[in-house]
């Protein structure tokens, strides 16, 4: 049997021969994908990062918050956790190791918050000392809240490291007190950086202690308090969802047909969203991809045709001397899948490092990651435009009659 | 027992609507070891004769036994088999691969017949030697003379050791001391038991072959012993 080596060997040795035009050749694969290449990096190393946010959430937690309904929104109600609904829930749901209530200074908004003059906006919360292990918070100086910071109502702070450079606080600011919402609190601790992501710093906080928070805004009528819940285990789920469910409808006297005013979500749901996002981007691009291949595949194939012609005295000698049909197609399909695959791999490698780079260029972008299989499909599918944009040329070039091609000038 | 054996080889081209009979009605016989040559005016159906020969053409009519074997009905897979293994073709402008090295233009038709790589080396190396061209394995065509070119085409052509070696004016584009040589080596060849059908149009080279026949018209009209050769055998 003829070898397959030496169709490689010699396809290599072509493509060689006419370098530049090789290059040129590839140029379509090449494009498509490194492109594509980059584009994957880019979204892998975000959902990647997204993934790590969401692991100091815990996969065995729940979250509760509330949810106005788009009808209710209409008739001017805003819907409300509120501290009593926390109680009934702690009271009433067993399997919970700790239960993590927040309350947001201003929901979602930043608060002002002044030292010596300087004032600066952060994002206030009030929870308890489980909130460290749910919010993956590192202490760099001083301490965490403790349990009973919040039995006692203490007026002490945990900030971040972005909130203690804006009030330009020293380096290490145990002790300083900083003015909030009209009470002078005392910072007992520094967290460790977490650095930004999508461009917002994460480090511009500030923690109170729960009830610290209660009675500094005795002056908001109905504070809203998102509530997460970690379980001992995850085998009873659905059974404290719906315990909860039931607990909240009750205490917010909800009518049977009237919707949720709250939602309850487990950590799968939140990534699965972002997971949805994703394999919807993957789809897009994977109709570029095809398109960008498709292109590339065209343009191997024209010069295979070229080369064909080219080298129809060639293949009448190889045919005199004995070369069967099979012969030819090979040699001319290898050379048309080692032509693809050179762009592939080119590609590959370029994509990587566009990846790099533009993750690189924006600050604090999550790092590029390309993921083993889609260099498999980029390289599987370079060789598969290879074999189907080849075919037509070999067949050309192996069907050539050896008298003919021998006369050919 | 013959090598070769036409029956009433015909080979038209049309035109058109014009038939150019480029062979009609050969009837022919050769026998193992035969030196002969094809002699003719330009457009007499030589290279026509030498490509039915060779199995590179069919014959529009008429059979062609092979060492016995009909290969008239051949598919073109089969006949590029008879070229690999029979046949050993030897043209004017030399017909090598450009970019490959001697060596490599002469392991070719090996590759073809599924020969081993290592194998394939010695015995593209032997024939290099046997046409004096070890020295110059490694280079491309283009670096060597058109002698040197139409030795390393003789020893592609006896590397598979074909049955018949088929040479169409094989020094028709060389100066007339080099034409010398490659005739010498062709004499040797033959001395060793190699069968050869040359075309020519030179009655000096003719002179060479032991047989010559002349084609005119696509017809054979002459087809006598060269005395004087087999006088000195
Ligand atoms: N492919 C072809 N198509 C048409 N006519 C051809 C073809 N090949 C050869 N002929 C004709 O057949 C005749 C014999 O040609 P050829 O065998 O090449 O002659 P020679 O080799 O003796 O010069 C010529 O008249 C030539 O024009
Ligand atoms: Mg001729």
């Amino acid at each position: 049997m003829f070898s397959l080596i030496e169709s490689f060997r010699s396809a290599i040795s072509s493509v060689r021969a006419h370098g530049f035009r090789s290059f040129l050749t590839t140029l379509g694969i090449i494009i498509g994908v490194s492109s594509t290449i980059a584009v994957v990096s880019v979204i892998q190393g975000l959902s990647y990062s997204i993934n790590q946010q969401f692991e100091g959430f815990g996969s065995n937690s729940i979250s509760v918050r509330s949810f106005t309904p788009r009808s209710e929104r209409l008739k001017g109600k805003i819907a409300r956790i509120t501290p009593q609904d926390v109680e009934r829930i702690r009271e009433g749901v067993e399997g919970v190791e700790h239960i993590t209530p927040t309350l947001g200074s201003n929901v979602g908004g930043t608060s002002s918050i002044k030292y010596k003059g300087i004032e600066a906006f952060g994002q206030v919360a009030g929870s308890t000392y489980t909130y460290q292990a749910v919010q993956n918070i590192d202490i760099k100086h001083g301490r965490f809240l403790s349990y009973s910071d919040n039995q006692t109502r203490r007026k002490v702070v945990v900030i971040g490291e972005k909130l203690r450079e804006d009030l330009s606080l020293p380096k290490n600011p145990i002790g300083e007190y900083i003015f909030f919402a009209g009470e002078w609190l005392k910072v007992i601790g520094l967290a460790e950086p977490k650095g930004s992501f999508f461009g917002f710093s994460q480090d511009n906080f500030a923690v109170v202690p729960y009830s610290t928070m209660q009675s500094l805004n005795g002056n908001l009528l109905e504070p809203d308090i998102f509530v997460q819940l970690q379980l001992k285990n995850l085998d009873n789920l659905e059974q404290i969802k719906g315990k909860i469910k039931r607990i909240l409808r009750k205490e917010h006297r909800l009518k049977p047909g009237e919707d949720d005013d709250f939602k309850i979500e487990t950590p799968e749901q939140l990534t699965s969203g972002i997971s949805d996002v994703i394999s919807m981007l993957t789809i897009v691009l994977g109709g570029i991809v095809s398109i960008s291949l498709i292109v590339g595949g065209i343009g191997i194939m024209n010069i295979m045709l070229v080369s064909v012609t080219e080298r129809t005295r060639e293949i009448g000698i190889c045919k005199a001397i004995g070369a069967k049909r099979h012969h030819i197609l090979l040699q001319f399909l290898i050379e048309a899948v080692v032509l693809s695959l050179l762009g592939g791999i080119i590609g590959i490698l370029l994509g990587y490092g566009l990846g790099m780079l533009a993750s690189a260029s924006i600050p604090n972008f999550p790092p590029a990651n390309v993921p083993l299989w889609a260099v498999g499909i980029a390289f599987g599918f370079s060789a598969g435009v290879g074999v189907l944009f080849g075919i037509l040329p070999a067949a050309k070039a192996a069907n050539l009659d050896p008298i003919e091609a021998l006369r050919y000038e | 027992m013959s090598l070769i054996l036409l029956e009433d080889i015909c080979k038209y081209y049309y035109m058109g609507d014009q038939q150019v009979k480029a062979l009609s009605h050969i009837n022919l016989t050769i026998k193992p070891n035969e030196y002969i040559a094809f002699i003719g005016s330009s457009g007499s159906g030589k290279s026509t004769m030498m490509n039915i020969l060779g199995c590179l053409d069919k014959p529009t009519k008429g059979r062609y036994l092979l060492n016995e074997k009909n290969v008239s009905t051949l598919t073109q897979n089969e006949l590029a088999d008879i070229r690999n293994k029979e046949i050993g073709f030897i043209f004017q402008s030399f017909n090598l691969l450009p970019r490959a090295s001697a060596l490599n233009n002469v392991m070719l038709p090996l590759v073809y017949k599924g020969i081993p790589l290592n194998l394939r080396k010695n015995l593209a190396k032997e024939a290099l030697e046997k046409v004096n061209l070890a020295d110059r394995m490694d280079h491309i065509p283009s670096e060597l003379s058109g002698g040197q070119r139409q030795r390393v085409a003789i020893a592609r052509a006896l590397v598979t050791q074909p049955s018949i070696l088929l040479a169409d004016e094989p020094t028709g584009n060389l100066d007339s001391q080099t034409t010398q040589d490659i005739m010498t080596l062709f004499d040797e060849l033959h001395n060793e038991g190699q069968t050869i059908i040359m075309v020519t149009h030179e009655d000096d080279i003719a002179e060479h072959c032991h047989r010559v026949v002349r084609l005119s018209d696509g017809q054979i009209v002459e087809d006598y012993e060269n005395e004087r050769k087999l006088a000195n055998v």
